[in-house]
């Protein structure tokens, strides 16, 4: 390659602290403008090109074809214990010295289009069938690591709640303000749990105590740790991620 | 084989091909620029590519690029797979050549002795442009692998599992970016090649002698 070395009048780091306040459009027009320097040189950062537009709506599409390529009865693979990742990586949206512990007063929330809305101990969710799976944590950064998590199945916990099952969306809100959803058919996919359990023992803060969901037909960034509230509904909500231009469906 | 019956010219490349060609390095472009800033987010290899060969600007922003623009190239390149099966342009120009042809074209290549003939693919081309188209099939396949591990379980396990299907994918991406360093170098020794993939240019009317 010929060394050239083209010096950006405004660097990445400069646009992040903005685009950090704004939302997920702005972060994306941001981004893109990066891009049109390196796809075209003299590209004026000022310009907006309408290619983030258009990019949000191919993401839109690509959502389509994975809600199509999705199949409820397919599993995730699983793996024997002696595959386990030791020592699994933490990850959240903050480093593991800000994780916080379970507030005092916290029960679990239910929100929406459902039948019961009284909330749940972390005994009563004990009390209701557990299933155990060692499934492969797959993040969108790329990397992937495999665990062993066991709690309730979502679809048992939506069925006693008496949920609308028909209901378009499943959102998780959480103690430390992250956020996520998901569509109905991956809430009721057989290895969709709210877990309790990591590694045969109950949660601890870093793994996202009292209880997480775990999805393994979807990236990891959708497996919301502390959950604090279960809202059924039709009404797309996005997430902390989603919000900032990840893919809503993030199926695997 | 002498056609002087051939009342039209046959261009060095046909325009299906040129426009098929420039779409491709624009879809290729983007993958790869956006892939370097996904491979960013978690480097496996001792190294991360420069923010400035980037596109996306970020992680989310690079995945929108790279789940976008791999629809340009796969149905770019269904539809180059096609026009090579159905006009004989895969038979006539891209017929894979013996090992004595691409010893002998390769030895005079390193010599740099060997013509180039426009419109003509001598054993070493044919060589590097089967191989590239390979290369781009199993990068695809590699991507699908990593973007659906679950849903296309059957695709990753033909590749060893989710880690080694990436670390295929990242490899392909190397061999695509060296027969891209190789193709400008042997483009700007040869700069004709370049007007005959913008115009219509007759094919080099000598035939060859070895071929």
């Amino acid at each position: 390659m010929i060394k050239f070395r083209q010096k950006p009048v405004i660097t990445e780091d400069d646009i992040r602290r903005d685009v950090e306040k704004l939302g997920r459009r702005a972060f994306l027009r941001g981004s893109l403008s990066l891009g049109g320097l390196a796809m075209l040189t003299g590209c004026n950062l000022s310009t907006d090109s309408g290619a983030d537009a258009a990019l949000k709506s191919m993401l839109k599409f690509d959502d389509k074809i994975q809600s199509m390529l999705f199949d409820p009865e397919r599993l995730a693979q699983t793996y024997p214990a002696s595959a386990i990742t030791d020592p699994f990586r933490f990850n959240a949206y903050y480093p593991d010295w800000q994780v916080r512990p379970v507030p005092d007063d916290w029960k679990l929330e239910v929100a929406g289009d459902v039948a019961n809305k009284s909330s749940w101990t972390i005994d009563a969710l004990r009390n209701m069938p557990q299933e155990s799976q060692i499934t492969r944590h797959i993040c969108i950064e790329g990397w992937s690591q495999i665990g062993q998590w066991s709690g309730v199945p979502l679809h048992f916990f939506l069925r006693t709640i008496g949920a609308d099952l028909r209901a378009r969306y499943v959102k998780f809100i959480c103690f430390d303000d992250y956020t996520t959803s998901i569509d109905m058919a991956s809430a009721l996919h057989p290895q969709t749990i709210l877990a309790l359990d990591f590694l045969e023992k109950p949660l601890t803060p870093e793994w996202g105590a009292p209880v997480r969901l775990r999805i393994p037909t979807k990236l990891g960034f959708k497996s919301a740790k502390h959950i604090r509230v279960i809202e059924v509904s039709n009404d797309y909500s996005g997430g902390y991620w989603e919000d900032q231009g990840y893919d809503w469906f993030a199926g695997v | 084989m002498k056609n002087p019956a051939r009342t039209r010219v046959r261009a060095a490349h046909p325009l299906p091909i040129r426009i098929m060609h420039w779409i491709n390095v624009y879809a290729v472009s983007c993958m790869l620029f956006s892939g370097w800033e996904i491979y960013n987010a978690s480097p496996d290899l001792p190294f991360t590519f420069p923010q400035w060969a980037t596109l996306g600007g970020w992680l989310g922003g690079a995945l929108a690029w790279h789940l976008s623009a791999m629809w340009l190239l796969v149905f770019n390149g269904a539809a180059y797979l096609l026009y090579g099966i159905y006009t004989g342009h895969f038979r006539r120009d891209l017929a894979v050549p013996s090992p004595r042809a691409i010893l002998r074209d390769m030895g005079a290549a390193l010599r740099f002795r060997l013509g180039h003939r426009i419109g003509h693919y001598n054993a070493v081309q044919r060589l590097f442009y089967v191989g590239v188209i390979c290369i781009l099939v199993v990068e695809v396949l590699t991507g699908l692998s990593i973007w659906k591990p679950v849903q296309l379980d059957a695709l990753v396990s033909l590749f060893g599992g989710f880690p080694l299907a990436r670390n295929i994918h990242l490899a392909m991406m190397l061999l695509i970016v060296g027969f891209i360093v190789v193709h400008l170098v042997l483009v700007a020794i040869v700069p004709k090649t370049l007007v005959s993939m913008f115009k219509t240019v007759p094919v080099d009317r000598q035939e060859a002698a070895n071929d």
